[in-house]
Formats: structure tokens, sequence, C-alpha cells
């Protein structure tokens, strides 16, 4: 298993942001998370990424643990985070050169390289990231994700604020990546989970209520929104404002 | 390895920020030492630096604070501290090459004033003819008070995601453990506590060490505050964690 956590729980005071949670997630499988705003999902991942530790539970990458040996895990696991956050003022060669020197890479040169091209950076590459449109900066955090060739994707939202184009072109690039890779993404829109994933995990209110295959969410002709809306409805838990 | 501290020094040296630090720092001490009445060492006749060192400590507390504001607190606001911690780095290497960056900043500003040093052991009567010993003293001990700065400033840019706040705090912060320290342990009420107080104070030891004598008790107490600071902001990286 790529990404496994059993009973994964996250507490801030007295509100539960992650209410045990466990799925495993097979190699080279790409994933789509979804759920509503505040579900839990950036939750989750900033556990699975090591950035903060949860409450209860466990969870292993690759079968390293996420809390004993969060460097390790770290060297396998590429994240982007919400927002795609980035050091404006620098120029693209120059960023990837830097993450990829903090994410350990031995031949920085070639890693950068590849980095450019998997991401389609090359014509924008000698520009500042502040320079640059929005669709190229978030293939400047896609590929700031993967420069150490993790084995495991963390994409927190990876489309959110594109035109339509651009997510087209970032669509067929994690389905590129997911090729060989095993990737966990969220999202709230469900034409994207049709077009990259090969299965559904969907949280409310910190709860698993779903995970399926999305060839077996959508096989009695119901689509995929219909499903995710009395999912999310069934226990009460999305109230209309 | 280093990439952090390769990164900083460079976003110094392209941002306004180091040559504004440097230049302020060479033409404030410049003024004091040859120009301003009554104090400047022509006025004096004595072929020393002493009037820098008098003022230095002062200057830097505003100088060394500029330096390390955006340090960390530039890295909450752009939300990149989410991507630099979820490498595989600790927290405490990440610290430490920042707090390196900027202190590699302070001492190429210390170096630059090696100029009047030059000047003052020309001007000397013969040639030379200066207390060598108390001005590397002196140096050593601004170098090391300026390190005691870089901490409590890296340690204010982790407080909060706003560089203006962090420069007030370390300002605050280094004028408190310099100065006001000293000036409460000589509260005549305060008695025995106040020797220690004084003792706590970083003008203490700065002026103890520009003597020229370099005792390891102060050197110790340097250190150990550096520490005490970056291991403040160490405790703060990691309050994340806590819930």
């Amino acid at each position: 298993m790529s990404i496994k956590v059993e009973q994964l729980t996250k507490t801030y005071g007295k509100q539960v942001a992650v209410d045990a949670i466990s799925f495993d997630i097979p190699t080279g499988q790409v994933v789509g998370f979804l759920g509503p705003n505040g579900a839990g999902k950036s939750t989750t991942m900033k556990i699975i990424t090591g950035y903060i530790p949860p409450t209860s539970g466990t969870g292993t990458v690759c079968g390293i643990d996420l809390v004993q040996d969060s460097i390790e895990v770290r060297k396998l696991v590429g994240y982007l985070p919400e927002n795609n956050p980035l050091y404006l003022d620098m120029y693209v060669k120059e960023y990837l050169e830097f993450i990829a020197g903090i994410s350990g890479v031995k031949h920085i040169k070639p890693a950068v390289e590849r980095a450019i091209e998997m991401t389609k950076l090359t014509p924008e590459r000698h520009k500042k990231v502040g320079q640059l449109s929005k669709g190229y900066r978030q293939r400047v955090g896609l590929a700031q994700a993967l420069i150490h060739e993790p084995k495991v994707l963390i994409l927190d939202e990876p489309t959110s604020g594109l035109d339509p184009i651009q997510v087209v072109e970032i669509r067929q690039v994690i389905k590129d990546l997911g090729k060989d890779k095993t990737v966990l993404l969220s999202t709230h829109i469900m034409q994207e989970v049709e077009a990259m994933c090969d299965r559904v995990i969907m949280i409310s209110k910190g709860k698993l209520v779903a995970d399926d295959l999305v060839t077996t969410l959508t096989k009695d002709g119901k689509s995929l929104e219909d499903t995710f809306r009395s999912l999310a409805n069934s226990d009460n838990h999305v109230e209309h404002i | 390895m280093l990439s952090i501290y390769k990164k900083e020094v460079r976003s110094f040296l392209g941002s306004l920020i180091a040559y504004i630090v440097m230049g302020v720092f060479l033409i404030l001490t410049g003024l004091f030492l040859w120009f301003v009445d009554g104090n400047s060492i022509f006025d004096l006749g004595v072929a020393s630096l002493q009037v820098m060192f008098d003022i230095s400590p002062y200057i830097l507390i505003f100088l060394v604070s500029a330096i390390t504001m955006k340090s960390i607190s530039d890295e909450k606001r752009l939300g990149t501290l989410e991507i630099i911690t979820t490498k595989p780095i600790t927290d405490l290497q990440i610290i430490l090459e920042k707090y390196f960056a900027a202190l590699t900043l302070v001492a190429f500003t210390l170096l630059l004033t090696s100029f009047y040093a030059y000047s003052v052991y020309n001007l000397a009567l013969p040639v030379g003819n200066i207390d060598l010993g108390s001005m590397l003293g002196s140096y050593l001990g601004l170098f090391l008070l300026a390190a005691c700065y870089a901490s409590i400033g890296l340690f204010a840019s982790s407080l909060t995601d706003n560089q203006i706040v962090a420069l007030i705090i370390s300002m605050v912060l280094s004028f408190f453990f310099f100065a006001v320290l000293g000036m409460l342990g000589d509260l005549e009420i305060l008695d025995k506590i106040g020797r220690s107080l004084n003792w706590f104070s970083l003008e203490f030891h700065y002026n103890s060490i520009s003597r020229g004598v370099v005792d390891t008790r102060d050197l110790v107490f340097f250190l150990g505050f550096i520490s005490v600071f970056l291991g403040g902001t160490k405790l703060v990286f990691e309050s994340r964690k806590w819930s």
C-alpha cells in the first residue's frame, strides 16, 4: 500500500476536524479526495505530508510511519499545498534548484530540467515566478512537488482558480504523472474526478462517507455530483446557509 | 545542504536591505568617529575606535532587526513555510541556516569598518601605536552582541507574519536585553537582585569583552543567550503541532 491511514483523528480544542478516517491506496492509483469546504481534506493532507501530527490514529506511506519517521516519509512524498504558495521574486529555475536542494536531490541540474520538461514550463523557465500567469504558477507548484521523484503526490486543489483552458492543461499534466505515481488530489469539481481519477474518497464534517471506484459510483447512470450531494446530505452534515 | 543559507544570502543581496544596512552603519559610525563635535577622534586626540564601539550597539539594534525581520515572517505570510517544512529537512536546520545567513551579513557589515581601523592605525603616533588587544576584543564583542540581536530578531520573526511587527518586537527585546536590564540592575532598591540582573544584560558582557580580555564566562553567556532564542524559535515552529 502506498498510503495507508487508520482511525486518523485530528481535533482542534473541542472541534473535530478529522474524525477516525481509515483508507488505503495501492501504488499507482489516482484518487480524488472530495468533500465540502471545511470537511477536513486539507487537514488530512497536512497530516500525511508531516506538516502536523494526528491527534490519534496512525498512518504510513510506503510502509513508513508518518509520525515516527516523518523525514523519511517526506522523501517519498511530493506536496502541493492549497493556494500554491511561491516566492514571487525568485526565477523559475532558481526556485526549482532551491527546492531540489532542500528535497535532498543529488544531481540538481538534471532534476530541474526534468521537472521543467514534465510540467511543460520550458518557455517560461527564465522568468520570475511573479511574472507568470496563474496557470504557469500552478505548473511551478507541481514541478516543485515532483522534483525529487516522489512515489506519492499529494495535491491540494491543484486546479482551483484557473481558467478552463488552464484546467484542462493541468489535468493532462496530472494524468501523465498518475501513470507511474500514486496521486491523492483534493477538489470539489466533479468532472475533474471523472476525468482524472480511478477512485473517490469522500469525506464530510471529518467523517468518511464514501470510498469507491469511480466506475462503481457512476454505474447505474447517476452522476457523481448527485451521489456527492446525497452522501454529503444524508448525515445532515451539510447545511445550506 | 545549505540551500536555505544560499537562498537567504542571495535574497539579502538581491534586496535593498543589505545595502541600506551596510551604508547606514558605515555612515553613522563614520560620522560619530570623524565629524561629530566633541567626541570625534580629532577632538579627543586619541587614536582609538572607542567612540564607534560605544555607539554601535544602539545602531545595530535597529539594523540587525531590519535584517532578520522578514526571515520567517515572510514565509508565513506567503505560505511557503508549509512547503519548506514538508521537505526532508528538520525545523532546526531551517532555523540554523537562516540564522547563519543573517550572521554572515552582519559580519560583513562589521568588516567594512576595518577601513576605519586601518585609518586609526596609521594616524597613531608612531604608526601602529594603538591598543590592538582592546580593539580586537571590541570587534569580537560587537560581533557576539550582533549575533545575540540576530537570534532575538529571528525569534521575533517567527512570532508573526508581519515584518513590521517583527521589527518592533525585535528592537524592543534587543534594547531591553542590552540596556534596560542594566538600568534596572542599577536601581538601588533592588540591591543584590539588581546586581544579578546586571549580569544578565548584554551590555555587561559586551563591556567586559571590549576591554580586550576574552573571558570564557562571557563567551558562554553569549552562546547560551543565542541558544535560548534559537531554541525559542524552534518552539514557535513546533507550536503548529500542538493542539
